[in-house]
């Protein structure tokens, strides 16, 4: 089942780097596409490789810091990654590809529709291949109607096919919204029992670089209310294969959320077959002072933080909450009565995203436990702006998180 | 079809009394009904709009399936769920009526699809208005449909009406048939009331779909004689005797048995006969279908997901102890 990482903590992993985990060093100095680097106010640069350049100096003076966490590895004490062999490295889109591939492999019945799937391989490249290996019927390339190709994979999934849909971008799939609430959600409940939809819709969304407003949609938080689906959201190459297989394995509709900007970390995964709970959230790096709650870019915008934090005295625990419907108020309920602080980190806006429903949620279950009120941190209430600048403070920095953290552990 | 026309006459007259909430009469389009489902197999799927309960009368749904539907009690295949006439039924091949309208055009196209893939001899059809042709699903599921050669029958039940719109201000095209063609979809338009016009029609559509993989598109002209639904009232919106003319001298049930009538296969008698029993049966369906008991409050929460997650469970439990604090203030026919 599900293997839940222990991040080892920031100092510890720069000091000993275990056999088997990334090998940050390694890749220092060969990036794989580097985003854009820009001079002037604090800047974060998360590189593709998983290596975070923090700027702490306006002047340019660039303090590189490796953070082998930010990607979560494999705790070195366990026994069973040590015996085991030693896996292999992959980017989060082709773990994706691999988990999605190995799925078609083992059942005839999964099938990929969307748009440009097929021989192009979509358009982050996490079909590519696909369809030359399992012919164009199973790797469909659809006209531009995402609610009908929606309807189709419902239709589809009701008769028995698996089929995973892919949105070019989540924010393509408000045109969907009418299958996925009324129908996708829905008519295994109104048929009463008769009818199942295994069917899994998955692809890019969040702010990337310079997009635009309407390629930066946050879609979960419009999905949230939707009764019959589960969402989940990955953000490692390891949790992103494990996902997609327990996605599509999975009974029930499945939205799975990938972000633009992380298709390009790398981690060592295994080779065995695994997959990875859909309702199960993630510690990412056990703490005493205080819990922060995230999931997919956040999280390494919260583990630059936690560096930060971490040489300031404080001790953060960091949890991916992984899980967006049904969140793992088992998980994170622990570590609310451990720690009594509670930071939700969110890409979403601030009104109406999973944060606020988190907030709620964890206010109505422990409020007895917390000795603050909640902390949400998330984006403003503003279309995702193109100029960069103004992109880059819509979107939580880790500047802002660790002052959060201090304000909060007063 | 005079099935179809009793059940329509007795479960109507149902709802006016207060006995079920909400009904649709298929009235004025009994032929499409059941000849396009007597036209195709029972291996076949079929993804209605919600005019279409004929075609699980051709399939052998019986008035007590059917009552207990309306009536949502325990005996519901929906357990209770939908509002009345939005029957499901997966051993029949009928999929779940949602309420949307075309949601079930790419749907069917899915299913067609699915049933490509594993090579069945089989196809889809799926059924839909004039008004459902106006919105997007239709144009991108027929699109779909010939781009991915789905085995796929669409038949429009052109009725002249959407609610209160007549089909003047639902599009200025010459009808829905051409609409197939624009999309590389073999169409053709069939008198919709003229019911060995619409089986002969859907058998040979369903013979293409079948052998050369491709969508047909059947435009079945007919007239929309009862409301739209129990919540409407169409003498507001068109006059009365268009109604009446509709009614009795092109009744498509009328027209079929003067034919069967004539080849000496029928008689007065038995059409007399026929009624009475058929008229019987559904007046003892809604009897017995009114005194079964309501499916039990875990209903209220089964079936969302495939197990009962945490979150609904809670539910559950406050639901139930908010009916035990105040027994009082919930309904007595449901059980705990």
């Amino acid at each position: 089942m599900a293997a839940i990482f222990q991040g080892v903590g920031a100092a510890a992993a720069l000091s000993s780097t275990p056999s088997n985990s990334f090998n940050s060093k390694k890749l220092l100095f060969s990036p794989r596409r580097s985003f854009s680097v820009r001079k002037g106010a604090s800047v974060v640069v998360v590189r593709s490789d998983g290596n975070v350049n923090l700027d702490l100096n306006p002047r340019g003076r660039r303090a590189q810091q490796l953070i082998a966490n930010a990607v979560a590895t494999k705790a070195d004490s366990s026994a069973a990654s040590s015996s085991s062999k030693p896996g292999h490295e992959l980017l989060l889109f082709e773990a994706l590809r691999e988990g999605l591939e190995e799925e078609m492999e083992r059942d005839p019945c999964v099938c990929v529709m969307g748009e440009d799937v097929g021989h192009y391989g979509g358009s982050y490249k996490v079909t590519k291949g696909l369809a030359t290996k399992f012919g164009d019927l199973r790797v469909l390339d659809t006209p531009i109607a995402e609610n009908s190709f929606t309807g189709m994979g419902i239709g589809a999934a009701m008769t028995g096919l698996r089929p995973v849909v892919e949105g070019m971008n989540m924010g393509f799939l408000l045109l969907a919204f009418n299958q996925i609430s009324n129908n996708c959600g829905m008519l295994h409940y109104t048929s009463g029992g008769q009818f199942t939809i295994p069917i899994v819709i998955r692809g890019p969304g969040g702010v990337g670089r310079q997009l635009g407003a309407e390629h930066s949609q946050r879609l979960e938080s419009y999905f949230q209310s939707i009764p019959g689906i589960q969402m989940v959201a990955c953000s490692t190459p390891y949790n992103a294969k494990g996902l997609m297989k327990a996605a599509i394995r999975s009974e029930n509709p499945v939205i799975l959320f990938e972000h633009v900007l992380l298709y390009n970390l790398k981690e060592r995964i295994p080779d065995e077959d695994y997959i990875c709970n859909l309702e199960e959230a993630e510690m990412v790096r056990p703490g005493e002072h205080v819990t922060i709650l995230t999931y997919s870019r956040m999280r390494y915008h919260v583990m630059q933080a936690a560096k930060t934090l971490v040489n300031k005295g404080y001790d953060p625990e960091v949890i991916d909450i992984r899980s967006l419907k049904p969140f793992d108020l088992y998980t994170i309920g622990n570590s609310v009565k451990k720690t009594h602080r509670v930071l939700i980190v969110e890409e979403c806006m601030r009104t109406g995203g999973i944060g606020a429903s988190l907030t709620a949620a964890i206010n109505e279950n422990f409020l007895d436990y917390l000795d603050a009120p909640i902390m949400c941190l998330s984006s403003q209430d503003v279309p995702t702006p193109y100029a960069g600048t103004l992109e880059e403070w819509t979107v939580v920095q880790p500047a802002q998180i660790v002052t959060a953290v201090e304000q909060l552990c007063q | 079809m005079v099935t179809l026309q009793t059940m329509d006459t007795i479960f109507y007259e149902a709802q006016r009394q207060g006995r079920i909430s909400f009904y649709v009469t298929t009235i004025g389009e009994e032929a499409i009904n059941i000849a396009s489902a007597a036209a195709v197999t029972s291996d076949d799927f079929v993804f209605p709009q919600y005019r279409e309960p004929g075609v699980l009368i051709w399939r052998g749904f019986t008035p007590q399936e059917f009552a207990s539907q309306c009536f949502g009690n325990r005996a519901d295949y929906g357990k209770g769920r939908q509002m009345p006439i939005h029957y499901g039924s997966n051993k029949h091949k009928y999929f779940t009526v949602s309420s949307t309208i075309a949601t079930q055009i790419p749907q069917a196209v899915g299913a067609a699809y699915s049933l490509k893939m594993d090579k069945k001899d089989a196809c889809v059809v799926t059924y839909f208005g004039d008004g459902g042709t106006s919105e997007g699903d239709f144009h991108a599921g027929l699109n779909f449909a010939a781009v991915t050669e789905a085995p796929v029958i669409f038949i429009c039940r052109n009725n002249g009406w959407a609610i209160s719109t007549p089909t003047s201000d639902q599009f200025r095209s010459d009808g829905i048939a051409v609409r197939g063609q624009a999309y590389g979809v073999r169409s053709i338009r069939v008198d919709g009331n003229d019911a060995l016009a619409m089986y002969s029609a859907v058998h040979t559509a369903r013979k293409m779909a079948v052998n050369e993989h491709r969508p047909i598109l059947i435009e079945a002209v007919t007239y929309r004689v009862g409301h739209h639904s129990t919540s409407d009232d169409s003498t507001k919106y068109r006059p009365a005797d268009e109604i009446e003319w509709w009614r009795m001298a092109r009744d498509p049930v009328t027209r079929f048995r003067k034919w069967i009538e004539s080849n000496g296969w029928w008689s007065g008698e038995a059409e007399t006969q026929l009624r009475s029993s058929i008229r019987s049966q559904l007046l003892l369906a809604i009897q017995m279908a009114e005194k079964v008991e309501k499916p039990p409050v875990k209903e209220l929460f089964t079936d969302v997901y495939d197990d009962l997650p945490s979150n609904l469970r809670e539910q559950e439990k406050l639901l139930r102890e908010t009916i035990s604090r105040h027994p009082q203030d919930y309904p007595a026919d449901v059980p705990h």
